[in-house]
C-alpha cells in the first residue's frame, strides 16, 4: 500500500484520496475493519497524525465509522458508497474532456475517440 | 503542560548574538522539522536545549521545569557529530548506554540492529560512515524518552539510508513523545512532519503546521523554503 507522495499538497488531502479509492473501488470492502491508525502509519510511511486526520475527514463523509473500542470499518452503506465512486468517475471524466477541449477536440470527438479506443480493446 | 518551552532565549559566543529572543514551544505528540541553512543557530538551540552550552538569558523549560539532570533522562538526543568510541563493537556500546541510561531498551536495539542489517560484532571504526549513522540513531531511538532531538540525521547518507532512517525514526517514537529533526534535507524529511519551525540568522521566521503551509502556499515546504531563503 506504500504510496508516493506529492509534497505540493498537503498529505492528508492525498491520504483521504487514496483511501477514497481504495474503498470505491472496493479494494477496502464494504464494513471490513481499517488497521490501526498506527499500522496505516507505517504502511503508509506517513506521520501517525497526519493518518489520523485523514480518518477523521473520512468519518466526517460518513465513509467510515468508528465502533467503540474495536476500530474503525468502512460504512455499510452501499449505496453511499456507489455516490462517492459516481462522483469521483465524474471529476476525472471532466479533467479528461477539459483536457481534450484545450488541445482544440470538442466532446464530439472526444465521445468517437473513447468509442474507437473501446473498439479496439 | 507543553512538552518543551523557550522563553526569550538568547546565546551570544562573545560579541557575536548567536540566537535572538527564541520563543518555542514543542507539544507532545509531534514531529517537528526545526529548518535552516547552515550556519543559523539550529545546532546552538539543540545543545542549549540538551544542557552542553549555556544561556545567555531567558529560559528552557522540559516539562515546565528549567533544564538540567532531570531533562536529559528524558531527552534522547543524536547529536551532529558521533561521539562513540570507535574502538568499541556495536555490542558494547549497547552494553554502555544500556549501564548509562535507565531508560534504554536492549533488545530493541538488537531487533532494529537485525531490521537494519547491521553485525553486533563488529567495531564501529570498521564500518562505513553510513552504518555508523545508522547504529548511532538505532542507540537514539531504542531509548524510551519523551522527546527525541536528531541534528541532522541525514547528514552523510545516500537516499536509500536516508529513507531507512526516516522509517525508522517513525516506527520507533514512543506514543505521545516529540521528535524534533534539524535539517537542510527538507524534501527528503517533509512528508513526516507535523509542524515546520523555520530558523534564519538565529531568529525564527515561521512556525506552521506542515499541511496547513502546503495549502496555504500551494506549494511543498521545501518550495516555500526555498522562496523564503532566496540567495
Amino acid at each position: 500500500m506504500k504510496s508516493d507522495f506529492d509534497n505540493n499538497i498537503p498529505i492528508y488531502l492525498q491520504l483521504v484520496e487514496q483511501l477514497k479509492r481504495d474503498i470505491i473501488s472496493g479494494k477496502i470492502s464494504a464494513g471490513e475493519r481499517l488497521h490501526s491508525v498506527r499500522d496505516l502509519a507505517l504502511e503508509l510511511k506517513v506521520n501517525p497524525n497526519t493518518v489520523q486526520k485523514a480518518l477523521v475527514e473520512l468519518e466526517d463523509i460518513g465513509l467510515i465509522f468508528t465502533e467503540r473500542t474495536n476500530g474503525k470499518f468502512v460504512t455499510e452503506d452501499n449505496a453511499l458508497i456507489e455516490k462517492y465512486k459516481q462522483e469521483y468517475a465524474d471529476k476525472i471524466t471532466e479533467k479528461y474532456i477539459e483536457t481534450m477541449q484545450k488541445i482544440g477536440l470538442d466532446k464530439n470527438e472526444v465521445l468517437l475517440l473513447i468509442k474507437d479506443l473501446g473498439g479496439n480493446k | 503542560m507543553e512538552l518543551l518551552q523557550c522563553i526569550d532565549l538568547n546565546k551570544s559566543f562573545g560579541e557575536k548574538q548567536i540566537l535572538k529572543n527564541i520563543n518555542l514551544t514543542i507539544p507532545r505528540g509531534k514531529i517537528i522539522g526545526l529548518l535552516g541553512k547552515n550556519g543559523t543557530g539550529k545546532s546552538t538551540l539543540i545543545k542549549l536545549i540538551n544542557d552542553l552550552l549555556t544561556i545567555s538569558s531567558g529560559q528552557i523549560l522540559i516539562n515546565g521545569k528549567p533544564i538540567g539532570v532531570e531533562s536529559k533522562k528524558i531527552i534522547s538526543y543524536l547529536p551532529e557529530r558521533t561521539y562513540l568510541d570507535k574502538g568499541m563493537t556495536v555490542e558494547k556500546t549497547i552494553k554502555y548506554f544500556a549501564n548509562f541510561y535507565e531508560n534504554f531498551d536492549s533488545e530493541k536495539a538488537y531487533k532494529l540492529l537485525e531490521d537494519l542489517g547491521l553485525d553486533a560484532n563488529q567495531k564501529l571504526a570498521k564500518m562505513s560512515k553510513g552504518m555508523q549513522e545508522k547504529v548511532q540513531l538505532i542507540l537514539v531511538m531504542s531509548r524510551k524518552a519523551d522527546l527525541y532531538i536528531l541534528d541532522e540525521p541525514l547528514g552523510g547518507v545516500d537516499p536509500a539510508t536516508r529513507d531507512y532512517i526516516l522509517d525508522t525514526i517513525l516506527t520507533n517514537f514512543n506514543d505521545g513523545a516529540s521528535v524534533i529533526i534539524s535539517t537542510h534535507l527538507i524534501s527528503d524529511v517533509e512528508r513526516i512532519l507535523d509542524n515546520v519551525i523555520f530558523i534564519d540568522k538565529g531568529q525564527i521566521i515561521l512556525t506552521a503546521e506542515a499541511d496547513e503551509l502546503r495549502n496555504r502556499e500551494d506549494a511543498s515546504i521545501d518550495e516555500i523554503f526555498r522562496r523564503m531563503f532566496k540567495c
